[in-house]
């Protein structure tokens, strides 16, 4: 989904805040949590959890701090899964849970071949994809063209795996994009931006060609008409 | 500090420990084991482990080379791993390139080298800027990339954690493993600031 989760070269955040001498946790509740979380393996797996906190409202998204949304998301999640109940949640004086978008199911889909269809060097586009549910396809690459480094091997598909829609695995791949292909001339010439993207994201793409190149199909194109 | 990131609402707390009771009472969680994780990431598991791994690629040749090719391998050697680090990969700040490391999507970390991340990584500002103005991020940060250098950033959107290996400072040739893993800082293993000699402690700060 294209939610506010999505940050990748938004400008209005403003500056970056640090904290010196930055405790692990800043209160027992978020250590509670981040506890819970840990000990407590039956909320589903990684993409469903990250989904959850996409789904959270985008305003309370926003003005959540990081471990009230993990709270958000682990809530959304034992109730869609029935571990536990509205009702129970708030007799122990809870507040009521939050009006999170529902989540969407897909049908279990049929797994992807496991053969590598890229390997390093290969030129590629990210696909112009905007589904409804879950990805890791940033906004900020889509319709971009980068360049595959590595192939990390087969992993399941978030986009499937954070819907019930079985684990699809396939390869993900480091590719390498040009800080410029991404945020035009602005940014810095030799900067690159490398991200990890699963075989479903992206298309082949023709090399780019040479300036050379393209000077000799010129040329050849002007003997062509100079013939006529 | 935004108002996103350290506030408490009153409501938090109270919703965590009926969410604990809850799951307690259904036999769903056992609260001796949120105590040993808790005790894990406050105590145990931080950026000294990440330091000892740096230390250690800086003085051993083999092992760096060990490292830079299967990093979840190498820090295992060190007794390193668990969540969020079954897919390691090390990169290296060399005097043409410097990483920095960014989960844009959401707040991927190496936690078994790193711990848990400091929350301006967790930020909204650090996310959305990191991938488009890396340059100007890192001034803020005291560090300024000489035009020269491409900077890499590593958008952290699979499941491969990564860690930066700075590079090592002039004047600690003479310096042991241990010492040296004194020098290095969490935000030297982000790509948020560079190690400065020893004699310029001001720099030597996490």
């Amino acid at each position: 989904m294209n939610g506010i989760h999505d940050m990748g070269g938004m400008d209005g955040f403003g500056p970056v805040m640090r904290e010196e001498h930055e405790p692990v946790f800043h209160s027992r509740w978020e250590a509670r949590l981040f506890g819970l979380l840990a000990a407590c393996r039956r909320t589903g797996n990684a993409d469903e959890f990250r989904h959850a906190i996409e789904r959270i409202p985008a305003p309370r998204h926003l003005n959540s701090s990081y471990y009230e949304r993990w709270l958000d998301a682990l809530q959304i999640l034992l109730i869609e899964k029935g571990m536990l109940s509205r009702d129970e949640l708030l007799a122990r004086g809870a507040d009521p849970p939050i009006p999170a978008q529902a989540p969407m199911r897909l049908k279990p889909m049929p797994p992807r071949r496991a053969r590598a269809r890229f390997r390093p060097g290969d030129p590629i586009v990210a696909r112009n994809l905007n589904p409804a549910g879950h990805t890791r396809l940033p906004r900020y690459v889509r319709g971009k063209r980068g360049v595959v480094r590595r192939d990390w091997g087969i992993y399941a598909f978030p986009d499937t795996n954070a819907h019930g829609g079985g684990e699809r695995p396939q390869h993900v791949y480091s590719v390498a994009f040009k800080a410029r292909e991404l945020w035009g001339a602005s940014a810095a010439s030799r900067d690159w931006v490398y991200i990890d993207l699963w075989e479903d994201y992206l298309q082949a793409a023709a090399p780019r060609s040479s300036a050379s190149a393209r000077r000799r199909r010129i040329a050849a194109v002007n003997r062509r008409a100079s013939k006529r | 500090m935004s108002a996103n990131h350290t506030r408490a609402p009153t409501g938090a707390a109270l919703r965590v420990k009926a969410l604990e009771a809850l799951l307690e009472d259904k036999g769903m969680v056992d609260p001796a084991a949120i105590d040993r994780i808790i005790d894990l990431y406050e105590n145990k598991i931080g950026p000294r482990n990440g330091a000892r791994v740096v230390a250690k690629a800086w003085t051993d040749a083999a092992f760096r080379k060990r490292l830079l090719a299967d990093a979840t391998a190498a820090v295992a050697e060190l007794g390193y791993g668990g969540p969020e680090g079954g897919h390691l990969v090390a990169v290296e700040n060399t005097a043409r390139v410097h990483n920095l490391v960014v989960c844009t999507l959401c707040s991927c970390y190496p936690w078994p080298v790193l711990g848990l991340p400091p929350m301006w990584y967790k930020s909204f500002a650090y996310r959305s800027r990191a991938v488009r103005d890396p340059r100007g991020l890192l001034k803020e940060f005291g560090l300024e990339i000489p035009e020269r250098v491409e900077v890499r950033v590593w958008d952290s959107s699979a499941e491969q954690r990564y860690m930066v290996i700075p590079r090592r400072p002039a004047g600690t040739a003479a310096m042991s493993e241990q010492e040296l893993a004194a020098l290095v800082t969490r935000d030297s293993m982000i790509g948020t600031a560079v190690i400065a000699p020893p004699s310029h402690k001001a720099f030597a700060r996490s």
